[in-house]
């Protein structure tokens, strides 16, 4: 007999070595994430995945499944730490969605509509994070990062280029270009890399485009992050 | 969408631009119709529909824009002495907005580059009549000045997002934003 779990009272088989996350998305439960990509190890950062298991919290995406666990991940009181969560990430960075060309394709912006974030309820850090033009064809700014660091993660374990890292510490913590002027232009990074289409927010973008998809017609005008993630999985 | 309810009596409703573009208000004209079912259940006190100066005893107030200003304080904590209910409508009372795109600029800066600097101008410089506000170090959403009791996000707010939001507060239902009128944009 394959071994299982609970999740919200339904039950959901899994491997040995599976995380509560991976089984449960396979069994077509959906549990959200910012920082976690099926194709490299968990990272355990943005905390979204939050659950409940066995009365204690923890990071489903790093957490491995175990037989007979209780999990709780969609009721009310998850979700409302989801909730904060996304409020601290908001008013951490510079997330200013109107001027923000991947308003409507932005992950962070889609959770914040899925658990109903309505205001940033803290102080806004309004931190000083200037942006990175040089590059001919992308564009980095640094104002909207969550430091998921797909992007630093993709560089350096798909490119082979290692061309962004998470540098300083708390508040001091920021992305940064691995190169001697810090800037992207003097780096090997292209347009073509993993790294520049991973990032979940709005920092790494590409040059020449704009707001090429009319307002209505963007990814998540159209669906949710809970029903695209889950059809993702299924195909 | 159910109509709301007609209470006892009309709710006293006032209105008002911090640091914001209008649009909001204009967004707010967009319910088109709904505004003769409105008129049945609010009446306006302070509001730029009315051209009223100053806030009295109100249901809702409605506040667009951030807190940019000294002007901007005063007005905001007016509105909250007054009224039971006030609302934080739309991007810049939310979370600042466009002007607080400022915020990563000292202050003094941002005065030079406009009275100046800008080309064109022959013996600029910063405009010092006691009767302007003093601008504020930095462009502040609302909460983070006064108690706020809801929130309705948009650049703007759809009209159908504050017609939905504004008949649940009047049925005396929690407002809630479901099926794709939640914006950040």
């Amino acid at each position: 007999m394959t071994k299982q779990f609970l999740l919200d009272g339904q039950p959901v088989p899994f491997e040995d070595g599976q995380t509560i996350l991976e089984a449960a998305r396979k069994a077509g439960h959906y549990i959200p994430s910012l920082c976690w990509h099926q194709d490299f190890p968990p990272h355990g950062s943005c905390k979204l995945c939050i659950v409940k298991a066995a009365g204690r919290h923890v990071s489903a995406c790093a957490t491995p499944a175990k037989e007979g666990w209780e999990v709780e991940s969609n009721t009310p009181e998850m979700n409302g730490e989801r909730r904060g969560l996304l409020q601290m990430l908001f008013v951490e960075g510079n997330h200013f969605c109107p001027s923000c060309e991947k308003s409507g394709n932005c992950e962070l912006q889609a959770l914040g509509y899925e658990y109903e974030m309505l205001t940033p309820r803290f102080r806004h850090f309004f931190p000083e994070r200037p942006v990175d033009a040089s590059h001919p064809d992308m564009l980095l700014d640094f104002n909207r990062c969550i430091f998921c660091e797909l992007c630093v993660r993709a560089s350096r374990d798909v490119d082979g280029k290692s061309v962004f890292a998470l540098t300083g510490r708390g508040i001091h913590k920021h992305l940064a270009v691995n190169a001697e002027s810090g800037r992207l232009a003097d780096t090997d990074f292209s347009k073509d890399d993993l790294a520049a289409r991973i990032c979940p927010v709005g920092v790494i973008l590409p040059k020449g485009r704009g707001f090429a998809v009319p307002i209505g017609e963007r990814t998540f005008d159209t669906e949710t992050i809970r029903s695209k993630t889950l059809k993702e999985e299924e195909s | 969408m159910s109509p709301a309810p007609v209470p006892a009596r009309k709710l006293r409703v006032a209105t008002t631009s911090l640091a914001g573009c209008f649009g909001c208000h204009m967004s707010f004209l967009d319910i088109d119709e709904h505004l003769f079912e409105l008129v049945e259940l609010i009446e306006f006190d302070r509001s730029p529909l009315t051209d009223i100066k100053d806030v009295g005893p109100c249901d809702i107030g409605l506040i667009e824009g951030g807190v940019c200003n000294a002007e901007n304080v005063h007005v905001l904590r007016e509105f909250r002495r007054h009224c039971k209910t006030l609302i934080a409508l739309g991007a810049c009372a939310v979370n600042g907005g466009l002007p607080a795109q400022r915020n990563h600029l000292p202050l003094s800066e941002c005065l030079r580059e406009v009275y100046q600097f800008r080309p064109g101008l022959e013996n600029g410089q910063i405009p010092n009549d006691p009767e302007l506000p003093l601008p504020l170090d930095k462009v502040r959403p609302i909460h983070e000045v006064v108690r706020i009791d809801y929130f309705l996000p948009g650049c703007p707010p759809s009209g159908p997002a504050i017609w939905k939001f504004l008949t649940d507060l009047i049925a005396g239902r929690t407002p809630r934003l479901a099926g794709g009128l939640l914006h950040y944009d």
